[in-house]
């Protein structure tokens, strides 16, 4: 178990690079920042050579990366170009797409899980289609649309929720934003597990449990439910990093100034210290959110086991 | 069964964490106006630092209009130049100033203002090392090409062109005549600073401290900034509220709804998909007053396609195919005025503002469209491709709807396209690297209330926002001569001979006058927006 | 039971993309010698197919579906089938009006008829979902096939690409990536899919080669001696290729939406394209004022996703012989 957490962590070093470089090489491509800075007129030329100079946006692509993944390493992530640290857009960004993620999770898990196994029990009854039909069309319909739906209805017609959170972005402003930003996968977290319990109904150990007299309920939860939730365990990691920095859309919605709110005005500006931050840190969730999904398995499924 | 209770055990890790951050981030109030006379309004996150001469967009100029007042000041009604810490500035040659500075001012900390606020500020935003991106605001004040040379290394780090003579004087010296540069100074570029903005600059820009009415209380990056009445505030334009709490949005539309549900007082831009129900919304709680802005088309001089004699029959033909009414009546909802001159109405006719001087040129008139175009050899390339950034503004409804009126002109629904560009960077920067070849988005949004500056910036040669790179010899002489002219009266009819010039060259087409739009909650009166669409903060009152 | 290495087992159990994870765990929960399907003497590999094909002829479900993505696929060739308009003759007078005789849907916020560009927009929502798909199932499922086949360090090497692409927010991606396009084709956005999407296809392709691969007929094969290219050809992959068709039926609809997200955030097809995406993000500024520019292209959008992914979802229970 040891031996494999290790190896797992030393791979995680090339993927690390590997995508930072990605990313900062996808920023570069978008051009001179500096241009932007200067509002509808062309800067001076002076002081726009300085400013590249001072970013140093003057010297070569891998030239560049190589400064910022050195001092990455000493915890200075850069400054944006409104003169404020990184790390300080971090620490005030991450608290809170954190919040909206966990929002998102337990609704995933809590909807997602329980219509999961009354359709997968249920297969073919009216609940099941019905349920089935409703995932479907959520999962055709964009978010920003489902966003604007529920922003317009919600907030404005009846006047029910905030139609935006606030810059604190307390949990209870932040229920709605964390539907819409699981909805889909909501809908994919349903579907999954009434596939899964649907199949292992059949396998030849619930037929033994059922057989040796349990009761439905423990059956369904300590046989049934347990060996369906691997795929769905699965799907749930990694859709943490996804979540994370996949909620521009709703965080612009909803004006709520998390990652995806920073990351969207960093590329906006083309300011590639934020953007390689913000990104650098998403992926390294990402990475560890795999790893323990990976190790979940062990628990879940005691035929794996990790040398 | 070892593996469930492990499941149950991570379940409930989940609950936990989900109710510590629940307990760490629920108990902090919400936005929303009103209790102690503090108004709630629509903010943008700057984009540079906050130093006065480093800011150069609007939502920077919100905060330092309400932290800093300078020796002059623009009417908020009439825009006309008023002194507000200058006790008087006096010249003799147009060339050599005296500026006496008021006495009495001081800086929120206490300090108070001299002579040296003023000038270490100006030195401060001239030298090429801070990175200021007005300093060419500076440009006028002798010795500047030492401390901000076009290349290399500044030679010098003070202005020779200014000198203290004792605390509340000072002597600027121009590089040459400029009889209107005192009412230049009414922009915040020219802003006095306390000392502490040089000794300890970090905290400063953490939480800038200056001399206007409202003093900051609580500043967010990022996220929202408290300012709070500054009640020793010298000044007579005293704030009328007890603070403006600034709230960033990222998306106007959002901002707008924020309104309509109650939970925000003013909004200083409302986006131009609601102005259809803004009446019914927020009935007379809505303003729409002129602003100092003009949008424009430009085109690529430096092509030699567009820099011939046919081509400029076609710029008139294109001018003469986009049906303005129309576009401002549906798009815009009347909040933007056809264009036909390259003012704005808010210089007034004495300014220089002239409705009509562009004529049948800007006037919509299909059927000579059409020929004027043809009769040009047609659109160069065979298709137009107008550019803006599309990330923010409306810009894709107005370009969408200036390509199908010039498409309906010529009966070809291919024949004017848009052409996003991603990010507004990545615009500018095309635009200044001379990488466009068909029309873009243009705009002059002006700095201070004189035709001069709707003119010599954008269309002079090689000035600094002449973005195509258009050149006329007879329309430098008329500007030349106008700002050589001591009669205002003269000068500003001097200034209109060169814009006529423009309508027989069509350089840029104008399109329309942007107004300010505003909308505000019940909590609130005497909203009103000055000559550069900013709110004038200081009036507001709270119920 | 052979003891599984974690790599394998997870590849088994699918890290990958939210369908194929039921199938190829339900693969190594039957992996038992002699099952009633796979290998029993008189079940030749094409019988999985023509058994599905039996079921899903059947199956209302996959008529319907397959009978709209027909429709879809023909008015995308040829809108003017039952679209008399030009979806580009926009009047700015009749901006927003709602519907009338003519003009069923109505007018956007141009003066477009809303019901034309409906109709046209079709083909760039459809070419997007189709080809992103085809691009990403033929380059995901030939390198993760063969990650899967060979293992070793061609799987240590596409495991980790997979993981930096896996990395990447899509929605970022588009932002940083399509922003500097300037071509109004639907081939940057395409291209963009491609490149952002086939890591979920390879993994599962992986996955299910590696669960094919230990199978005993597979085994047996090599044992009598076939190559490595007839093995792959005839043996495993039409046993992998199952969850590969699944997941990208599915990933075909979210790539027809993608589009629509991308559109909104100002970085999707540029104009003059028409498309349902470019309407969608247009209206949704108007959604208070004038929410029949919305409804119309939002459906049609809703229906087409729809379709491909209950055809999806008919095509995995047909070839999932243990829901039978």
């Amino acid at each position: 178990m040891g031996r494999y957490v290790i190896r797992r962590l030393l791979q995680m070093i090339p993927v690390f690079f590997g995508t930072t470089l990605l990313i900062f090489l996808m920023v570069n491509v978008m051009g001179d920042p500096i241009a932007g800075l200067c509002g509808d007129r062309q800067c001076d030329p002076a002081t726009a050579a300085q400013l590249r100079t001072e970013f140093g946006l003057d010297k070569p692509v891998w030239q560049q990366y190589l400064t910022y993944m050195g001092n990455v390493f000493t915890g200075d992530f850069g400054t944006a170009f409104n003169g404020q640290e990184v790390t300080e857009l971090m620490g005030t960004a991450f608290p809170i797409t954190i919040r909206l993620t966990l929002v998102a999770i337990v609704f995933e898990i809590v909807i997602g899980i329980s219509l999961g196994v009354v359709t997968g029990l249920r297969r073919g009854r009216p609940v099941d289609t019905a349920v089935l039909i409703l995932t479907l069309i959520v999962i055709s319909i964009p978010t920003f649309v489902t966003g604007l739906l529920l922003q317009l209805l919600l907030g404005v017609e009846w006047g029910v929720i905030k139609p935006s959170v606030s810059p604190e972005a307390p949990l209870n402003e932040l229920l709605i934003p964390g539907l819409v930003v699981a909805s889909v996968s909501l809908a994919y977290v349903t579907r999954l597990t009434r596939t899964s319990i649907a199949e292992n109904s059949r396998a030849d150990y619930v037929r033994t449990a059922t057989a040796k007299g349990l009761p439905r309920r423990r059956v369904v939860i300590r046989h049934l439910l347990r060996n369906s939730l691997i795929p769905v365990v699965t799907f749930i990691g990694t859709d943490v990093g996804a979540l994370m920095g996949g909620a521009i859309v709703t965080e612009r919605i909803f004006n709520i100034h998390g990652v995806g709110y920073q990351l969207y005005q960093g590329i906006l500006r083309q300011n590639s210290q934020t953007v390689v931050g913000f990104v650098t840190v998403l992926v390294l969730v990402f990475l560890a959110a795999n790893l323990i999904v990976d190790l979940l398995y062990a628990v879940l499924d005691p035929r794996i086991r990790y040398a | 069964m070892r593996g469930a209770t492990h499941v149950k055990w991570a379940a409930c890790a989940a609950a936990v964490a989900l109710a510590a951050t629940a307990c760490g981030g629920g108990d902090s109030g919400g936005g929303g106006g009103g209790a102690d006379g503090i108004v709630s309004s629509s903010w943008g996150d700057p984009q540079n630092p906050l130093e006065p001469a480093n800011t150069n967009e609007v939502q920077g100029g919100k905060v330092l209009d309400m932290i800093f007042r300078g020796l002059k000041r623009y009417d908020p009604k009439t825009g006309e130049a008023l002194n507000m810490l200058a006790e008087k500035i006096e010249t003799k040659d147009n060339q050599n100033f005296t500026v006496t500075v008021k006495d009495g001012w001081t800086f929120s900390n206490g300090e108070k203002i001299t002579a040296n606020s003023f000038v270490d500020a100006w030195n401060y935003g001239a030298v090429l090392k801070n990175n200021q991106k007005n300093a060419y605001f500076f440009g006028y004040i002798d010795g500047y090409d030492k401390v901000h040379p076009e290349t290399g290394k500044a030679s010098a780090t003070k202005l020779s062109g200014l000198k203290v003579v004792d605390a509340r004087t000072f002597t600027v010296k121009l590089s040459q005549k400029f009889s209107l540069w005192p009412d230049t100074l009414g922009y915040p570029a020219f802003a006095p600073l306390p000392k502490t903005f040089f000794t300890d600059h970090a905290a400063w820009l953490k939480k800038p401290i200056g001399n206007g009415p409202y003093t900051i209380d609580k500043y967010t990056k990022g996220s929202s900034m408290n300012l709070r009445k500054w009640d020793d505030y010298p000044g007579d334009d005293k704030a009328q509220n007890g603070g403006i709490d600034l709230k960033v949005y990222t998306d106007n539309n959002t901002a707008y709804t924020d309104l309509t549900a109650g939970n925000l007082d003013l909004v200083d831009d409302v986006p131009a998909s609601q102005l259809k129900n803004v009446k019914s919304d927020l009935g007379d709680r809505y303003i729409n007053t002129p602003a100092g802005i003009i949008q424009t088309l430009a085109f690529p001089f430096y092509d030699k396609n567009w820099n011939t004699q046919g081509a400029i029959k076609v710029r008139q033909g294109l001018s003469m195919a986009i049906n303005r009414q129309q576009i401002t009546d549906q798009i815009f909802q009347k909040t933007r005025t056809p264009a036909s001159d390259w003012t704005s109405p808010v210089l007034g006719e004495e300014g220089g503002f002239k409705k009509g001087l562009c004529g049948k040129e800007c006037t919509y008139n299909a059927a000579e469209a059409k020929k004027m175009i043809e009769d040009g050899g047609g659109i160069p390339g065979g298709q137009l491709k107008i550019s803006y950034n599309g990330d923010t503004g409306s810009h894709k409804e107005w370009v969408d709807a200036v390509c199908n009126s010039i498409n309906k002109v010529m009966g070809n629904n291919k024949a004017c396209v848009g052409a996003p560009v991603g990010t507004f960077a990545d615009f500018r920067s095309q635009v200044s690297q001379q990488k466009l070849h068909g029309a873009w988005r243009a705009g002059w949004q002006m700095d201070y209330p004189l035709i001069q500056n709707f003119l010599q910036p954008v269309y002079y040669t090689n000035a600094s926002s002449n973005d195509g790179k258009w050149n006329n010899k007879q329309f430098d002489d008329l500007v030349d001569k106008a700002n050589a002219e001591s009669d205002k009266a003269k000068a500003v009819s001097t200034f209109q001979d060169a814009e006529k010039v423009m309508v027989q060259q069509m350089p840029v087409i104008p399109l329309w006058y942007q107004n300010g739009s505003a909308g505000y909650s019940e909590n609130v009166t005497n909203v009103s927006l000055n000559q550069f669409s900013v709110p004038v903060y200081e009036q507001i009152k709270v119920k | 039971m052979p003891e599984q290495t974690p790599d394998e087992a997870i590849s088994a159990a699918g890290a990958g993309g939210p369908t194929d994870l039921a199938l190829a765990e339900g693969d190594s929960l039957e992996k038992t010698p002699g099952g009633p399907e796979g290998t029993g003497p008189d079940t030749k590999p094409q019988s999985l197919w023509s058994d599905a094909w039996r079921d899903l002829r059947r199956n209302p479900v996959f008529i319907i579906s397959a009978l709209i993505i027909l429709f879809l696929v023909v008015i995308s060739i040829w809108p003017q089938l039952i679209a008399s308009g030009d979806p580009l003759d926009c009047d700015l007078g009749n901006a927003q009006q709602g519907s009338q005789p003519g003009h069923p849907f109505g007018y956007d916020g141009q003066g477009c008829d809303v019901y034309t560009r409906v109709v046209y927009g079709a083909r760039n929502s459809v070419t997007v979902g189709i080809c992103s798909t085809v691009g990403v199932a033929v380059i995901g499922s030939v390198l993760g096939a063969l990650a899967g086949f060979f293992g070793g360090w061609w799987d240590a090497i596409l495991s980790r690409l997979t993981d930096i692409f896996f990395g990447i927010p899509v929605v970022l991606g588009g932002l940083v990536f399509l922003s500097v396009v300037t071509s109004s084709t639907v081939w940057p956005v395409i291209g963009f899919i491609v490149l952002l999407g086939w890591p979920q296809i390879a993994r599962i392709a992986r996955g299910s080669v590696i669960t094919a691969k230990h199978n005993d007929y597979v085994q047996a094969a090599r044992a009598l001696g076939a190559s490595n290219g007839r093995m792959m050809l005839r043996h495993i992959a039409p046993n992998a290729v199952a969850p590969v068709i699944v997941v990208a039926t599915i990933a075909l609809g979210t790539y027809i939406s993608l589009e629509a997200t991308l559109s909104f955030l100002g970085v999707g097809l540029k104009p003059p394209a028409v498309s349902w995406g470019i309407d969608i993000s247009a209206a949704s500024q108007y959604i208070r004022n004038a929410p029949h520019m919305l409804l119309w292209p939002a459906g049609a959008l809703a229906v087409t996703v729809l379709a491909f992914i209950m055809l999806g979802d008919a095509v995995r229970d047909a070839l999932d012989p243990k829901l039978r």
